[in-house]
């Protein structure tokens, strides 16, 4: 992150200035990551199935800002921002995503099943929901080692109308765990609008059943996401028990890639496009006095050579040996490998 | 001191807790009943309510639960009340666990048990009586168990406690307080994926695990005395991964398998077995691999029903003395 910038007629930044700058550097980083993603994936760089975040980065920035090294993260099928957010550096995701050996999972798994522990980032499953029981576990660790961690665990709205995702809550409920749940309501799940979904209109009035408190704000608002998040985040560390920050939010692009997303009213979209996060931050930042055009100049310089690296470094990576598709299955019993390192070393300091 | 089986998993558990204080408990009326069998008996009381807890009934929540504390270090022992609410949990053991040490490029473990009271002969009807471990035999990345006796009730335990991998412990409820043995003291393990001679024999190759080694046994002693027949009885005990080594071992030896399960026949494990054996031991062979096993059907309430459906001593006697014969 460049280090010029800094607000009009200020000679030092302050850290409040910096974390900012910091933030904004993410969600363009998110975005511009998410838009080389769809491109290589039409050109068939990268095989299986991309589903874009893009439009949704509010949410992976002011959520995981405020997390500590240590907290475990299980984020949904759209959050690349998620791992580049916890400091799994942006080269290894994009091999991941073209099945390289240097990938997260090794070639085992496509897009964002290959998880990253080393950085407390849990790689689920396909099976919707099915995350939530274990980020359930991991802060159930939590409270038994007296660790000051929380494990945090997102979801669309689609995914919580699965069983699991309520056996989750209410649990994390009875016990106080400290475990963050955070619905990305995008209104969509594939083609199935909310009306379609559930007869209420906010996922968080289902937190009161179990005990805890939901919390309801616009995802495409990074400082609204940030204030509820640092807010709740203090408090679940506290031992205060779980809570749930839904988003509301609209994906720009289709479910998948392969998805033209016919079903949507053209209009919607538009609508919601004209409430994109970025822009909108800028317009934070131009206000408290920063030359945005500059920042942005200088931002875009710097995000577009951190992608085309992480793409450079994928594709020169090589594919795994057809042997290892048996390796990997077991771990022997002396060896069993748990997370070691506490650090999370976001690439471009705070 | 002669022990229950049901004993012998309640031992491996208060010794394992206290070996490791990363091992604990979860699952439905585990902490004050001390579980619907008594297998967690007393671990509320030397343990405490955080390393034995009481759920609510949500079987994947157990499962999934276990699974986010196993990858962050601990050892969670979670319990079924029964075997057959494991499909509740299906998606979590075979998604979620299995898979987790692939996609995450190895760099990751899920030392989890799931303890899974299984099997029938107990008027347990349609929902209290499966015998579930063909679902999971199939699933690389998980360990399936399954003991026969008391001893290997305490020693497999204990290895799937210490093993790194999901390993899932099939327990016959019919075993639990019908057999009884002189079982040592102290720490012993046995190990996950070696089978067991329990009886030597040249004629005949009798090949079983769980509930159905007993009845296995008492059919190879009556034809010992009736017919003098010397029949080998395998205990498989550990089933995923197969000993293959000792099946083919015995097959070759006798040249005559038979293969006994108390679950139903068609897609149980004897299938598959039956496949190794005619893969790689076809040339010693002297007759065709059978199975006994119990017909495909659910297991049903009525005696008369149940009692049909589910493999026995005869039946065993049957199958010996057909295969003797060929
Ligand atoms: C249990 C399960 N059922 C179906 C699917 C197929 N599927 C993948 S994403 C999706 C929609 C998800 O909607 P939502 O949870 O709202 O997340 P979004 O894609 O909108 O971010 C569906 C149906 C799945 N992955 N898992
Ligand atoms: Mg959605």
């Amino acid at each position: 992150m460049p280090e010029t910038i800094g607000a009009r007629g200020e000679a030092e930044p302050s850290p409040r200035i910096e974390y900012e700058l910091q933030l904004y550097y993410w969600m363009k980083l998110i975005r511009a990551f998410e838009e080389r993603v769809s491109r290589l994936h039409r050109q068939n760089k990268i095989l299986g199935g991309v589903y874009s975040g893009a439009g949704q980065e509010a949410i992976v920035t002011g959520i995981c800002a405020p997390l500590k090294d240590g907290d475990f993260v299980a984020p949904l099928h759209r959050d690349m921002g998620v791992f580049i957010m916890r400091g799994v550096e942006p080269s290894r995701l994009m091999a991941q995503l073209m099945g390289k050996e240097t990938g997260l999972s090794r070639g085992k798994d496509s897009f964002l099943h290959g998880g990253d522990m080393e950085h407390f980032v849990f790689g689920s499953t396909s099976m919707l929901g099915s995350s939530l029981p274990v980020a359930v576990g991991a802060a159930l660790k939590f409270k038994m080692k007296r660790d000051p961690n929380i494990a945090v665990a997102f979801f669309g709205e689609g995914a919580s109308s699965r069983g699991d995702v309520h056996e989750a809550m209410n649990f994390a409920g009875v016990h106080k765990l400290p475990v963050l749940f955070v619905c990305e309501n995008n209104r969509y799940a594939y083609s199935t609008p909310l009306e379609k979904q559930m007869a209420i209109e906010d996922v968080a009035d289902r937190a009161e059943a179990y005990g805890f408190k939901g919390h309801v704000c616009s995802g495409n608002d990074l400082l609204a996401v940030l204030e509820v998040t640092e807010r709740v985040v203090d408090k679940v560390r506290a031992g205060e028990g779980p809570a749930l920050i839904e988003c509301k939010t609209y994906r720009y692009r289709g479910h998948s890639e392969h998805d033209a997303a016919l079903y949507r009213d053209k209009e919607e979209l538009i609508e919601w496009e004209s409430r994109d996060p970025i822009p909108r931050f800028e317009f934070y930042l131009e206000k408290k006095g920063h030359d945005i055009k500059r920042i942005r100049e200088q931002i875009d310089e710097k995000t577009n050579q951190v992608v085309q690296q992480a793409v450079d470094y994928a594709e020169q990576s090589p594919l795994p040996d057809p042997k290892e598709a048996l390796e990997d299955l077991y771990a022997s019993p002396a060896a069993s490998v748990t997370p070691s390192s506490n650090s999370n070393s976001n690439h471009g300091a705070r | 001191m002669e022990q229950t089986y049901i004993k012998a998993i309640n031992i491996a558990l208060h010794e394992e807790m206290r070996r490791d204080e990363n091992v604990f408990i979860m699952g439905e009326d585990v902490a004050d009943l001390g579980g619907a069998f008594k297998a967690t008996e007393g671990l509320l009381a030397a343990f405490g309510e955080e390393r034995v807890i009481d759920t609510p009934i949500s079987e994947a929540l157990i499962v999934g639960a276990g699974i986010g504390a196993a990858v962050l270090g601990m050892r969670p022992v979670v319990e079924m009340q029964f075997a057959d609410f494991i499909s509740c949990a299906f998606d979590q053991i075979v998604n979620m666990a299995a898979t987790l040490r692939y996609r995450h490029g190895g760099k990751a473990a899920c030392p989890l048990v799931v303890r899974a009271p299984s099997g029938a002969g107990v008027h347990g009807a349609l929902f209290h009586s499966q015998n579930p471990e063909a679902w999971f035999t199939r699933v690389p990345g998980l360990k399936v168990v399954a003991p026969a006796t008391v001893y290997d009730a305490k020693g497999l335990l204990k290895s799937a406690i210490r093993d790194g991998n999901p390993v899932v412990y099939f327990e016959h409820k019919r075993l639990y307080r019908s057999i009884k043995e002189d079982l040592p003291e102290g720490d012993f393990t046995v190990p996950i994926g070696v089978a067991e001679i329990r009886k030597e024999g040249g004629d005949l190759s009798l090949i079983t695990y769980g509930g159905t080694l007993g009845p296995s046994l008492d059919a190879a002693r009556i034809v010992e005395k009736e017919d003098g027949l010397a029949v080998e009885v395998l205990d498989l005990r550990t089933l995923l991964p197969l000993d293959r080594e000792a099946v083919l071992a015995t097959a070759r030896k006798t040249g005559k398998v038979l293969i006994v399960h108390e679950d139903r026949l068609t897609g149980g494990i004897g299938g598959e077995i039956a496949a190794l054996i005619s893969e790689h031991a076809f040339e010693d062979l002297d007759g065709p691999v059978r199975r006994v096993a119990a017909l495909d059907t659910h297991v049903a309430f009525s005696p008369p029903l149940e009692q049909t459906i589910l493999p026995d001593t005869n039946r065993i006697l049957e199958a010996i003395r057909g295969l003797a014969a060929y």
